[in-house]
């Protein structure tokens, strides 16, 4: 039963208030793409045992979609932030660079993952 | 033979005797009783049959951790089995009946396992499971069946009586177990103003020190434990609960309470248990410590007991186990058993203590008694029986042998005591191995962790591994005072109680008894109880190359019962790491998983049971409906009558006679369910592109049109019409119970996919009463309506064609009508304000009675549509069906670049031409094909199953054709018109199928275009 503060409403809403919408930040292929592109679309997820960005939303609550990061092992809940980005505020990263150095999930556009950069 | 002794019992009232039965038996206990110490009192030592061999089994703990004396409790629609006779406190009328034998408790033919337990080692069900099927089912299962399980289960025609409820909480500080350990903690805890919450399991406060001995603060334990409870009640700031169990720590601090609130007092009125929701910030586990058994031949006969519960049922409950005791220890505290059992008037035949060096203080205040102790001996076996008869005591150090019998009516034993590390670990608290007490406790080091990362639970007493008074209390106030400074309280300096008990000598890892005891003595001495699991069988696993604990515990099931292996886990561990050549750290231990003790289902239900299990939802035409014959089904969370009886009919006369009266008259159909979303902004109409197959940013205002909705994969999700209201409003209905789903679904893609897109949506299926006004007389039925109120929307078809909307007054209601159709008929969808819905719907029940009207149901709905080939999303669709399967291509726009799905209804396996694609289905004979059948081809798959190449999606009666209609997905099937397929039924009979198209009634249209 996590508890996930709402970056919308700032209820802190315990998981009974939420819906899990698994991995967060997924890039959508639509006609045109290669099957390769599509099919890791569709089908190839995350599953780390570590730092992870998952999608929620505030289903019995403002109704918003908002994303999470935590670590699927400790629990430990390093920020959540609005769905409407491509990619984690700079700050959450800063900070799960902080505690988890060495750290890696997805590179994103920049190349910022982990904290050696 | 166990008896009542007459005096001691702290916990009992003898002035309040209490008549009880077991096994039909009358018998007499006192306020305060357990039923174990109720039958321990009447001489019942033996109270129950083991799991797999059957063998006789009395009682060996006093408290949670009990494994053997299950009974089943009360009788009809309050009968339970499984309940420990020691967390049952005695109340007047209580009936109790031992379980798992046959004929009765004396006398169990199937005790025979016990002569067959060569047969059934550990892996024996793994081991039979790949014998042949026939062997298996004639032999193997039916013995099982008969020989292995716990209680009778419960009538399943019987609802339990009893209720039962949620409770929400929170707390800063939650403090779990309410004995010195957890009252010291709570109340420097209190100290700081952090609101405390302290559960005690049992019906009493205090746990073991009142038994145990010692002082505190230089008094005995109970005068303290009065104190710091009043206290504690005079805080505002504390709850205390009793009889309220923690039986789980979840993420983040969440944690679950079982009250127990009438169980000891049936017929009091109110609910029976009530399960604590907890939210805590900090919480403190101060659950105490389990007593291991020893090792030894034997160990399960009636009349072995743990030497602390031994104590227990002495101090707390005035009885005595036997007459002539023997006690086998290899530490100290067991010696204060002897003492007990002395002063109680038992003999103590003999103190077998394993450790050649012997104890401290206390072995030598029970020398000082003139009882007899020799060190560095064991038992070597209890002779086998219905109660300790014979007792052979060996050299520890040895296999058995050189034997001195004793004669004995009770043996005590202690291995030493186990933190109880359960609520510690639920979450993900490490433990660390202590060679000091030979027992995992928890590692301060790795907590369970909350949401910043911080340890959330801390441990506190016995159950951290601190057993002298004096050392325990000062960890629980440290413990206490931590817990309020982390939940952010002010550090706060309460001094701890000042604890005295009688320093203790080392004790002896002993984890077989004697160490080197022979094959024939491990094949008798039991680890797992309630599982009838023994030391050879772990070892035989370790032989067969078992060397993980989470993979020994599986083949050999030990720790896998009820009491998931309190007692045992260790012994079981130590006996693996033994048999590995490994260090009890290395082979760890098995996963602790809430609850610690099984708590009832109805508490876990709550409330939600019944009428309230979950919300009805109700049109605005619901009463209406329930006066008039409903016949209600379940859709979604919704009521629909399935179709409305009249007297003398049955459900068949009623939908044919609705079918043929709205195909030949006309008939009303409360559509309220139905979803209506109001999709609005800038880019609606782009926004509904990618929603749905079709284009619908084209559409005319004023006009509908069927859309289909896909999910990412391709698969057909959701169907209905949509409706342009005006340049950027549109309304998109959706079937009944996907009103909420799809508004999900859209509010998805428009937060976290197109959030810039200026879209809102608005689901208002709430809103409206919707009814469908079907048949050759609906136009009439209207136009009379709106002549009887002087005007209204002309509903011509000239003025409102097919497939549009207007918006006008229909006999002097505001209303909005639809002109589209699911059955073929002439056909109004008709939306009113839902306060005007039953006023509307009573006004076409009075205007048509001359167009011969009547309402019809949702079985009625489905067959008109099925008669027209319409699909259902449910029926023809399974989340595995596209659109293009049910020819449905034409609603598929090829002018779109993208739209949800499409990409996926490229891939190779959805262009496959092999795909199963709708048809008709028409029955030969005329008769109805079974719902689900699968059609049969040539050939035999992998498996030697015949081939399958279809199913049947729907399939009804129709009344208007006089015969069998269905639909289905047939391999290939639009190009097999004409050909008789098979369907092989349950029922042992072929149905024979010729495929047609699945438009079976007007399939021209005409009817509904007029
Ligand atoms: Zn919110």
């Amino acid at each position: 039963m996590l508890i996930l503060e709402c970056p919308y409403c700032g209820v802190k809403a315990e998981e009974t208030e939420l819906a899990a919408g698994g991995e967060a930040h997924l890039k959508r292929y639509g006609p045109g793409s290669s099957d390769d592109e599509f099919h890791d679309y569709l089908f190839m997820r995350e599953n780390p045992k570590g730092v992870h960005f998952e999608r929620w939303r505030h289903a019995n609550g403002c109704g918003k979609w908002f994303h999470a990061a935590r670590c699927t092992m400790t629990l430990e809940v390093f920020g959540t932030y609005p769905a409407q980005t491509t990619e984690p505020p700079q700050e959450i990263c800063d900070k799960i660079t902080a505690k988890r150095p060495g750290w890696s999930w997805r590179e994103f556009s920049d190349g910022r993952k982990s904290s050696a950069a | 033979m166990s008896t009542r002794l007459a005096k001691h019992g702290r916990l009992i009232d003898r002035s309040k005797q209490i008549d009880f039965t077991f096994n039909g038996k009358t018998m007499k206990g006192y306020a305060g009783d357990t039923l174990a110490s109720a039958l321990l009192a009447n001489g019942q030592v033996m109270m129950g049959r083991s799991f797999k061999y059957h063998r006789p089994r009395g009682v060996v703990a006093s408290g949670a951790e009990e494994p053997n004396a299950l009974m089943q409790l009360g009788t009809g629609d309050r009968y339970e089995p499984n309940q420990r006779a020691t967390t049952t406190e005695l109340f007047s009328g209580l009936q109790a009946q031992s379980q798992n034998h046959w004929p009765s408790l004396e006398f169990d033919v199937l005790s025979i396992n016990n002569k067959l337990s060569r047969f059934l080692t550990a892996g024996f069900y793994y081991k039979m499971f790949i014998h042949p099927r026939p062997l298996w089912k004639h032999v193997y299962e039916p013995i099982i069946r008969k020989s292995a399980g716990l209680g009778a289960a419960p009538d399943a025609e019987l609802k339990d009586a009893d209720t039962y409820e949620h409770f929400y909480f929170f707390a800063d500080v939650l403090v779990i177990g309410g004995g010195v350990a957890g009252l010291q903690a709570a109340k420097a805890a209190a100290a700081s103003g952090a609101k405390v919450l302290v559960l005690e399991q049992n019906s009493y406060w205090g746990g073991r020190a009142p038994v145990d001995g010692g002082t505190i603060d230089g008094e005995a334990p109970e005068a303290w434990i009065e104190k710091t409870l009043a206290e504690l009640r005079a805080m505002d700031n504390v709850t205390l609960r009793d009889r309220c169990m923690g039986s789980g720590v979840y993420d983040h601090g969440y944690a679950l309470g079982y009250e127990r609130l009438t169980d000891h007092a049936p017929g009091q009125g109110g609910p029976r248990h009530r399960l604590w929701r907890i939210r805590a910030s900090q919480i403190v586990t101060a659950t105490g410590a389990i007593e291991r058994p020893l090792s030894f031949a034997g160990n399960d006969v009636p009349g072995v007991m743990l030497a602390g519960a031994m104590r227990d049922y002495v101090v707390n409950w005035g009885v005595k186990p036997g007459e002539r005791v023997v006690v086998a220890t290899n530490n100290d505290d067991a010696y204060r058993t002897a003492l007990v059992l002395h002063d109680a008037g038992v003999e103590v035949v003999r103190v077998v203590d394993t450790r050649e060096t012997g104890g401290g203080a206390l072995m030598e205040a029970v020398r000082e008694k003139g009882i007899r102790v020799e060190l560095g001996r064991a038992i070597a076996k209890v002779k086998d029986g219905k109660s300790v008869t014979e007792v052979a005591i060996c050299a520890q150090n040895g296999e058995g042998g050189a034997r001195e019998i004793v004669q004995a009516d009770a043996v005590a034993m202690s291995g030493g005591w186990s933190p109880v590390v359960h609520l510690w670990s639920h979450c993900g608290g490490k433990l660390i191995w202590d060679e000091v007490t030979a027992s995992f406790r928890p590692d301060p080091e790795r907590p369970p962790l909350g949401d910043k990362g911080q340890g959330f639970v801390v441990p506190a007493g016995a159950a951290n591994g601190e057993f002298g008074l004096a050392a325990l209390l000062e960890d629980a106030a440290v413990a206490g005072a931590k817990a309020a400074e982390a939940a952010g309280f002010p550090a706060t300096t309460v001094a701890a109680a000042k604890g005295e008990s009688v320093a203790e000598a080392q004790m002896e890892a002993v984890w077989l008894m004697p160490a080197k005891a022979d094959v024939k003595l491990r094949m008798k001495s039991w680890l797992d109880y309630q599982n009838d699991v023994k030391v050879s069988d772990v070892q035989l696993a370790a032989r067969e190359g078992y060397e993980s604990v989470e993979h020994t515990k599986r083949y050999t099931t030990l720790g896998m019962a009820t009491d998931q292996g309190k007692l045992s886990n260790i012994n079981g561990l130590a006996i693996l790491a033994d048999s590995l050549n490994a260090e009890i750290p290395q082979v760890g231990t098995t996963t602790f998983r809430p609850p610690y003790h099984p708590i009832s289902l109805g508490a876990i239900a709550g409330e939600a049971r019944g009428e309230i299990f979950q919300p009805i939802r109700k049109t605005p035409m619901y009463d209406w409906h329930d006066r008039n014959g409903a016949d209600w089904e379940p859709v979604g969370q919704w009521r629909r009558p399935f179709a409305y009886l009249r007297d003398g009919e049955d459900r068949h006369a009623a939908v044919n006679r609705e079918v043929k009266n709205t195909r030949e008259n006309l008939g009303l159909l409360d559509a309220s369910t139905l979803g209506k979303l109001i999709v609005k902004g800038p880019d609606a109409g782009k926004f509904l592109d990618m929603m749905y197959t079709n284009m619908m940013s084209t559409l005319k205002i004023g006009k509908c049109r069927y859309g289909l909705m896909c999910s990412e994969n391709g698969f057909l999700m959701d169907d209905g019409v949509v409706a342009r209201i005006d340049e950027d409003t549109w309304l998109c209905h959706t079937t009944t119970g996907g009103a909420e789903h799809i508004h999900g679904w859209m509010e998805e893609w428009l937060q976290t996919e197109w959030w810039d897109w200026k879209v809102y949506v608005a689901n208002v299926t709430e809103q409206y009463a919707q009814i469908a006004v079907v048949g050759p007389n609906a136009r009439k039925v209207l136009e009379k309506l709106n002549a009887q109120a002087g005007g209204g929307m002309d509903v011509s078809r000239e003025a409102l064609p097919f497939m549009e909307w207007r918006d006008g007054q229909i006999g002097g209601f505001d209303a909005r009508a639809y002109r589209i159709s699911f059955s073929g008929e002439l056909s109004y969808e008709i939306a009113v304000a839902a306060s005007e819905g039953q006023a509307f719907w009573d006004a076409l029940m009075e205007a048509g009675k001359e167009f011969g009207v009547m309402p019809y149901g949702t079985e009625t709905l489905h067959i008109l549509r099925a008669e027209k080939g319409f699909i259902m999303i449910g029926d023809e669709t399974d989340g595995t069906v596209i659109p293009q399967d049910l020819g449905l291509n034409w609603a598929l726009s090829k002018k779109k670049e993208d739209y949800l799905g499409k990409r996926a209804q490229q891939r190779s396996h959805m262009v496959d031409p092999d795909r199963w694609q709708l048809v008709g289905l028409e029955t030969v004979d005329g008769s109805v094909l079974p719902d689900g059948a699968y059609a049969v081809g040539e050939g035999v798959n992998a498996n030697g199953q015949r081939n399958m190449i279809g199913r049947v999606t729907s399939t009804y009666h129709s009344a208007t054709l006089g015969r069998g209609i269905a639909m289905g997905l047939v391999k290939h099937g639009p190009k097999r018109m004409g050909e008789v397929i098979e369907f092989p039924g349950t029922d042992g009979k072929t149905y024979k199928a010729k495929i047609v198209d699945p438009v079976f009634y007007d399939k021209e249209g005409e009817k509904q275009n007029v």
